[in-house]
Order: C-alpha cells, then structure tokens, then sequence
C-alpha cells in the first residue's frame, strides 16, 4: 500500500490493526484452553503476553511512517482553533505581516521583471552591446560610426552587429498635422540581431541600408494607428518624414522600443552628415549577437586588438580609446540596479521588525502557556512535538500572511512602476510569475520559522516541575531577557531606516535651496524644429532659425527669448576638448568643456550672471572674429586669477585657430542641482549661434531648442507660441516643452522618489516599533503586577514604580538605539554611495532622527507605566 | 512488563522474513514459531512482533491478505514479495558473514589461548 494510501486510509488501517490483536489474543487463548487452562485465565495470560494494546497500537501506527503528516493536520487544526479564540491578536499579527512580506514581495516582483529575467528576445544570453571607453569620458554606450564599421568587419565572434542612432528625429508633414516625431536610423540588420520580426511588411534590405538607398522607413505601431488608422494597406504609402518622402515598408511590433518611444526608422547608412565620417563624433549605440560557442571573454579580447589597432591606424582619434563587451540586459537596466537593491534592503527591514513584532506577540503567549504546555510533557508529549507545534502555528500565521502579501503585491506592483521617475527600463514586463510566487513563499515560511522558533523553543523541558508549581503570574528571567532583545532589535532597524529616511530628506532640502546657477522662474523652453523645406541651403537655414527666434520674441507675455542647443538641467550634451595654448596635448588629456551654441539672449532669458566682459551680440557673425564666453569654472581652470577676458583659447572643433574669450559667465548646473558636484564635464563655454559654419548647420538644427522668458506663468504661453512659430510653410513646430522650475524639479526625481519610499518605510518602521515597545512592557508589566503590588504596600509610590517601568524601558531603548546607529551609520555611506546629494557624515540628522525615536518610543511605554503606578497593591496582592 | 527482546539489532526482521518466507503466515503462527524453533535461547515479546511486522508490510518486502483459518476466523496472512525474497538473501548473506568473522576471531583467541 502507497503511503498516500496509508495516510488516506487511516481508520480502515486501525480496524484491521484491531482484528488481527484480537485474533491473536482469541488465537492464543483458544490454545492455552486446550492446554487445560481456565479461559478466563487464559485470555488475562494472552493480554499479559502481548502488551499494552494502546502502546502497542501506537507502535505499529508509527511503523505504518504517515505518523508525522497526521500529528502536522492536527496541530493545524489546533492552531487554527487557537487564532480563533483570539481574532485580535490574529489580526494584528496577520497585517503586520502581509505588509511585510507585500511590500517585499512588491519589490522583488519588480527586481525579477527588471534584473533577473533574460531579455524577451530569442536566446536573450547571446545579446550584447558594445561600449567605448575614453580616458576623459569614462565609459559610454555610443560608438563613432567608422569605429562601428571596422569593428563589424573584424569581430569574428560576433554573428551580427547592428548599430542605431539616437538623432534623427524630424516632422512628419504627410500624412495628417505636421508634427514633431522621434526617429531612430538603424542598421538593416537590427531585427535580425533581436531576433525578432517587423509586425507587418519587412525590415530593411541591406541594400537600403547605403548612401543613396531607396528611400523607406518603417514604422511604429503607436504610428501606424494614429497616422495610419492601422488599416492593412498602410505598407506601401508615403510618409513625408523631415522633408523627404519615404515609403512605408514594416510596422514594429507593438510595445518594441530601443530607448523610449520612437515613431519612424529609417536605415542608417542613408545617413549622409557629416558626422557618418567622423571618428571623434561618438553618437550610436551597438547591439550584436554572439555567434554560438562564442564567449564574452573571446570578444573581449579580440575587442581589445582591435581597439589598439585603430588606436595605431588612427592616434588623433583611437588613442586611450578602448572597446568593451557587455550583455545587453546589463546594459538596459545599469541605472536602476543600485536604487533596486537598496530598496529591497530597506524592505526587507521592515520585514525583519513586523517578524520581530509578531515574535514578541507570541512569545508572550506562549509565555503565558508556559503551565498549559508543562501540562502536555508531564502527559507525555515529547518535546520535539512541542516545538512543532509552535512551529505549525507560526507557520500557519506567516503562510496566511505570505498570502495577504502577495494580494497586496498584485495589486500593488503597477502603481509602484508607476511612480519610478523617469520611467522604469522593462517596467512593463513586471508581473507575476512563478518565481515571485516561490520567493513570497519562501519569505514567508523563513518569516514563520524566525518569529516562531524563539517561542517555540522556550517549550518547557527540564525545570518541568518548577513550572507546574509556580504561580501564573511569574515571569522567568529569559523570557524578560529575550523580550528586551527583540524590543532593542526593533528600535537598532528603525534607527537606521529613520536615519537613511533623515538623510535623504536633509539631502533634499539642501538641494532644493541649492542656486542652479540660473533663474528658473517664468522660463519656458521646448525643442524646436523649422521647416524641413529650409534645411537644404545653410544660409537659409540660419535665416529661418532667426525668423522663427524673431517671431517667438513677438509673441505678447514674452518678454525675451533666446535658442540654443543645450538646456540646463535638460539631459544633453556636448563635450568638446580645449586648451589654453597652441601645443595642444593629446586628446586624451586635453581639458574638455560642455558647450553652449546660442543667440545673445540666452543670458537674459537664462538669468544668468555677467561676471566680466560682455556676452556675444549681434555683430559677432560668421566672418568677424570666432568669440566664446565662458563661466568662472572654465576661467578658473584655463587661467588661473588672471582675467580671461582678451585672451585666447583653442577649441580644435570650434575654429582651427584660436578663439578669443570676451566674457565670463556664472556657473550653471547643467547636469542636475545633484549631480552637478560629481559630472564628468563641468567647464561650460558658450558660442554665437551665428558663427556655426555651413557645414554644420543642418546637424545643429536637429539639436535647437527655444527659452522664453515670460511675463505670464510659462506653461500658459506654450499654444499662443506654437501658433506664432509656424510660420509660412505652417510645418514648422515646438515639441517637449515643458518650465525650467519642472526640469529643476525633475533633476531631483530620484532623490524626492526614495524620499517618498524611505519615508514610509521610516513611518512604518516607527509605527511598528511602538507597537513592539508598547506591547511588551504592557505584558511584562502585567506580568509584574504582584510584585508591584507588593513593592506598593511595601512604601513605593506611584511615581516609583512609574520610574522603574521606564527605567527598564529607556534601558532598552538606548540599547537599540547605540546598535541601530552604527549600522546607520554604515547605512548612510551605502547611500552618499549611491544617491547623489546626500552626505552621511550628519551628526545633526543622525541625532535628531534618533531622539526623536527615543521620544516615541518612550511615549509608548508611558501609557503601561502608568497602569503600572495606578496598581491596587490590595487587589494586586489578593490576585495569585 | 514484557521483558525486552535479547535479539541482537535488526536480526528480528530476518527471522520474521525466514519464517515468513516458508509459507503465508499469520501474526500468531509467525509468534509461535519464533518460539518454538528458537527454543528457550531467544525471548521474543510478542508485542515487538506486530510493529515489526508493519514495518516490513510497508516497506514492501511482506504482503498481507485476509483468509479464513482452519478454526473459521479471519487472520491476516502475510507472504513474502519478490522484494523480501531479495532482501531475505541479501540479509542471511551479510548474517554469514558476519557470524563467521566472529567465529574465526574467536577461535584465534582459544588458538592463542592454548
């Protein structure tokens, strides 16, 4: 018989056990009458010789080897009856554990999409992008195309390379409105490197993909509904993309994106800027497949030879220029591991103080069982099956929490995607799946374990008789013991997510107050784009840049207005090297500034300061001397104290000779109010708009962008500036707009998102830690009421024993707290590590964190020390 | 009291699997027989008889049906598997060896003796 039968069979086992003792007791008897004996006689000699029949049942019961699933069912069904004689204690330990075990649950479900899960492409392990890495830049995923194209044509380990660009948006004017879109060139074969199809139609040819290609584009899904009404003839038709007219031949697939969302794909040898031949212009990320048998180690390698070979075939360029192999899932999700990991940890905290909270629940239980269960071993219960019954009553509780848990999860998760700034890399891929199923699972038993094993292991063993004869309200010496060591355990966890919370919200204020360097105030700016029609000739298209700038200035409720291609606190950049003599160093260790294209205004708009000299103006123009300004980091770095202005510096990209500085310019934290500080680029230099060359023109007007400064709040002069720029053509467009004071706000999205988290983390984790404090001194003092009482008639006043109920209390209390700060204090250079703007050596906010705390914590033992004062010593003594 | 078993560990699993292995058997025969083959010498309690039993039925190597005795009662007769039959041989074999080993050791110590 299978064991699943036994175990199903169990009275049908029982009764056979029955009939075959009593068979061999009749058995047996009926021989020894034989014998001549006496039957009575002889029944009593064959019982005798058989044993016990309870214990000997019992033994063959547990040769049957189902004994442990049945004393399992049993206890469950104890436990559940025990939880539902006291529903109040059930649900406060059920909440505090679904919370726990939700909000981790939520967290991981989020690493787990967004970490661990491999791409949603075939064989998602052999996909890989390739990074260039400089010695001034550091490390970036963008490749110069001819560094592309050597590198394809010599990795052999490599199936397939394929390349795309960010720039390349442009305004579709047929069919429909004309409006801005995002483009992306790619390399014919990209879906094949994804390994993916086009939804409709084809990707690109290869012979598309050219100088001088057939000129086609795919596009998206989201497009090709609006546009196109997702009507099945759509390949084929015309779609007039920055002037040109292309035919449509694929549609992606719905939901695909390469980096954010994108409309149109065109192929991108059809690129003809210059930038196609430009080995210092690093615009394009890489993507490729591994050829099979190939490994990671294997391409770096040979990216490696390759990387010094171009460094030799072209030192102007390739010098300290070397290439890396990583995998692509590593790559998409690189920015948002850290905050992922560090709010697991912080979750996980809360998790270890609602398991610590639930702990001290039921060991005061069980402490107040302690009889009962000495009770059961004197009756014989073995002690092992004690502690499994303990066990099964935690294990029940964190199961059912685990459950509430992974509700909270569900529905919580999509709200949680929501609110990450900026948008969370795959957060659409986030659900559930059996992993998180396995993961709220185990965390919730290991939970059960943890707050179960301390009571559990308190069932009473040796000093059986000791327990039995001492009154119900005594309390040992090692419960109080281990009620303080989880009262101070919770109080160490919440020290230190108050503090992380502390530190975040110190770091926050200061940021706030820090001076970006401008004035963001009644400043609107959007990206810019004219008409595609004037992008042919270089002095027309300089003409209509000043047309449409003319234009925006007219406009009533402006007050002035400016373009330029780099917006402060607006992701954007261009580094370009310089020096400050003529016998300019390697590329490598030149010095590199971020700079500025612009027209005169920008510092009026910008309100920016003038330090020295004067900003460009009118008659600065091509022809005329190339002039920059620059700020006071730049100056200070070139110059020394000397007074920049006159003097000269060389800017290889800006001029072949040199330029001549005629201002300095306060400093303006372009890359965020945080992340300023630790930029790899902080010199800024600032050019005249109308010194572009003609060459460069039509790339620049890809990157223009419009500041107005207003009278009126600036969100409110969007349409009325949409409408005066269209100008003529009416194809001429504004897109992305949005306030410097959102940008300014937006450059502090991650520092105000786990602020928000490690607040409520922080305001949990104090709620449960007064939970904790409150509820333990409520039953040791309950406990102590006798000797209270005994204490009173004995002469100690109310206030006494007041005293001594927050004596004991503030002993633990402290004691957290000094453990609590100095893992904070570890805790805070985990974070300075990781999130810019926060400093960890802050004794003001560690200590305010902590006393505030303590505060708390000593309100919540007020109220049972002073239930304690308020004990009758007569009812007190009369209780035991 | 029932006095405990003198039989050395695990040896009676092998006796109950000889017996056994003569023919279907019930509990009451498998007692009798126990005691009357091994004579005074071994004292098995007939309570330690019935979970060893069970435990040999469950791990396989014994099964069980009811019939009807030649007095008219119901017993349960047991009857030994393909299983046991293995394990009877397997567990004699290693007995064997065993009591030879001891034999010959003691042996030795009689020869050194002399």
């Amino acid at each position: 018989m299978s064991w699943w039968k036994r175990l199903l069979r169990r009275r049908q086992m029982d009764e056979e056990l029955e009939k075959e003792l009593w068979f061999h007791i009749e058995q047996y008897t009926d021989d020894l009458v034989a014998n001549g004996h006496d039957r009575e006689q002889a029944r009593r000699q064959a019982r005798v010789a058989l044993g016990g029949p309870e214990q000997l049942k019992e033994d063959c019961r547990d040769a049957r080897g189902t004994r442990w699933a049945e004393d399992l069912w049993q206890d469950f069904r104890y436990s559940l009856r025990t939880l539902r004689q006291r529903p109040g204690f059930a649900a406060i330990a059920l909440l505090t554990l679904a919370l726990g075990t939700g909000a981790t649950t939520v967290m991981f479900t989020v690493i787990n999409s967004v970490l661990l899960k491999p791409l949603p492409y075939p064989q998602p392990d052999r996909l890989v992008t390739i990074w260039a890495k400089t010695g001034n830049f550091g490390e970036s995923w963008s490749l110069a195309y001819p560094d592309f194209i050597d590198i394809r044509n010599s990795l052999r380990s490599m199936q397939q390379l394929a390349g795309w660009s960010y720039n390349g948006g442009g305004t579709v004017t047929e069919p429909g409105e004309p409006a801005w879109l995002i483009g992306r060139e790619i390399s014919s074969n990209l879906f094949a490197v994804l390994g993916i199809s086009v939804e409709r139609g084809r990707p690109f040819l290869p012979d598309e993909d050219r100088p001088g290609g057939a000129p086609v584009a795919i596009i998206s899904h989201g497009l090709w509904m609006s546009r196109f009404g997702g009507s099945a003839d759509a390949i084929g038709q015309r779609l007039v993309f920055d002037g040109k007219p292309r035919t449509v031949v694929g549609i992606t697939p719905p939901g695909f994106q390469l980096a954010g969302e994108e409309d149109v794909f065109t192929p991108l040898a059809q690129d003809t800027a210059p930038r196609m031949n430009n080995r210092e212009a690093s615009f394009m990320p890489v993507l490729g497949r591994l050829r099979d048998g190939a490994t990671l180690a294997q391409t770096q390698t040979e990216l490696m030879g390759i990387g010094s070979n171009l460094a030799a075939q072209y030192p102007k360029s390739n010098t300290d220029r070397s290439f890396l192999v990583y995998p692509a899932q590593q790559q998409i999700v690189r920015n948002v591991r850290s905050t992922l990991w560090l709010l697991l940890g912080a979750v996980g905290m809360v998790l270890l103080m609602a398991c610590v909270n639930v702990a001290s629940l039921l060991l005061a239980r069980a402490v107040s069982r302690e009889r009962e269960l000495a009770l059961r071993v004197a009756l014989g219960a073995g002690r092992g099956r004690l502690v499994r019954q303990c066990l099964t009553e935690s294990a029940l509780l964190s199961v059912c929490g685990g459950c509430l848990g992974l509700l909270i999860a569900a529905f919580g998760m999509r709200p949680f995607v929501a609110l990450w700034p900026d948008g969370l890399p795959r957060g659409e891929e986030v659900r559930l799946d059996w992993h998180v199923l396995a993961f709220a699972l185990a965390v919730s038993l290991l939970s059960g374990v943890l707050f179960g094993l301390a009571p559990a292991l308190r069932a009473p063993a040796a000093d059986l008789e000791q327990t039995l004869r001492a009154g119900a309200r005594s309390v040992t010496g090692g419960s109080r013991r281990l009620h303080s060591i989880f009262v101070g355990a919770q109080i160490a966890l919440a020290v230190v997510l108050l503090v992380s919370a502390g530190l975040l919200g110190r770091a926050m204020l200061r940021l706030s107050t820090v001076d970006p360097g401008i004035d963001v105030h009644n400043v609107l700016e959007a990206r810019a784009a004219i008409s595609p029609a004037t992008l042919s000739d270089p002095a027309g298209t300089r003409a209509a840049w000043l047309d449409f700038l003319d234009r925006a200035k007219h406009v009533p409720g402006v007050r002035t207005a400016a373009l330029t291609d780099i917006v402060p606190l607006r992701a954007g950049i261009n580094g370009l090297d310089y020096w400050a003599s003529p016998d300019m160093p390697p590329l490598n260790r030149r010095y590199i500034a971020l700079a500025t294209c612009a027209t005169p205004d920008l510092l009026n708009v910008m309100g920016i300061p003038l330090r020295r000299g004067r900003f460009f103006d009118e008659h600065d123009r091509l022809g005329g001397e190339p002039v920059i300004v620059i700020d006071d980091s730049l100056a200070r770095r070139a110059f020394k104290d000397a007074d920049p202005v006159g003097k000269e510096l060389w800017v290889p990209d800006l001029a072949p000779g040199p330029v001549r500085v005629i201002g300095v310019v306060g400093h303006v934290r372009n890359f965020g109010l945080a992340g300023d500080d630790e930029a790899p680029i902080r010199d800024e230099l600032y050019y005249p708009f109308a010194q572009v060359p003609d060459g460069l023109m039509r790339l620049f007007s890809g990157f223009m962008s419009i500041v107005v400064r207003t009278n009126i709040p600036p969100m409110n002069e969007r349409d009325a500036l949409q409408k005066a720029v269209r100008g003529s053509t009416g194809d001429q467009v504004l897109y992305e707009a949005s306030t410097m004071e959102q940008l300014a706000g937006a450059s502090l999205a991650r520092q105000r998102f786990l602020l928000v988290l490690f607040g409520v983390f922080a305001g949990l984790a104090l709620v449960l830690a007064c939970i904790g404090i409150y509820g333990v001194l409520a039953y040791l003092t309950s406990q102590r009421v006798p000797e209270i009482g005994v204490r009173m008639a004995l002469g100690a006043s109310g206030t006494n024993v007041m005293g001594m109920v927050l004596r004991q209390s503030l002993g633990i209390i402290a004691a957290g707290a000094v453990i609590g700060a100095s893992a904070a204090i570890a805790a805070g250079r985990v974070l300075q590590r990781l999130v810019s703007g926060v400093h960890a050596g802050d004794p003001l906010t560690i200590g305010a964190m902590i006393a505030f705390l303590v505060i708390a914590a000593l309100a919540a033992s007020f109220v049972p020390a002073r239930r304690a004062s308020r004990v009758d010593p007569m009812s007190a003594l009369r209780q035991d | 009291m029932v006095p405990k078993s003198d039989l050395p560990q695990g040896t009676l699993d092998l006796l109950i699997l000889k017996i056994v292995a003569l023919g279907p058997v019930h509990g009451y025969a498998i007692a009798l027989r126990l005691q009357r083959v091994s004579g005074d010498v071994v004292q098995v309690p007939q309570g330690s008889l019935y979970p060893a039993l069970h435990r040999l039925e469950n791990r396989g190597l014994l099964a069980a049906e009811w019939k009807a005795t030649e007095t008219g009662r119901e017993a349960k007769f047991y009857r030994l598997t393909e299983k046991g039959r293995g394990e009877l041989e397997a567990e004699t074999a290693s007995w064997k060896r065993l009591t030879d080993a001891i034999t010959l050791i003691l042996r030795l110590a009689e020869g050194e003796a002399a």
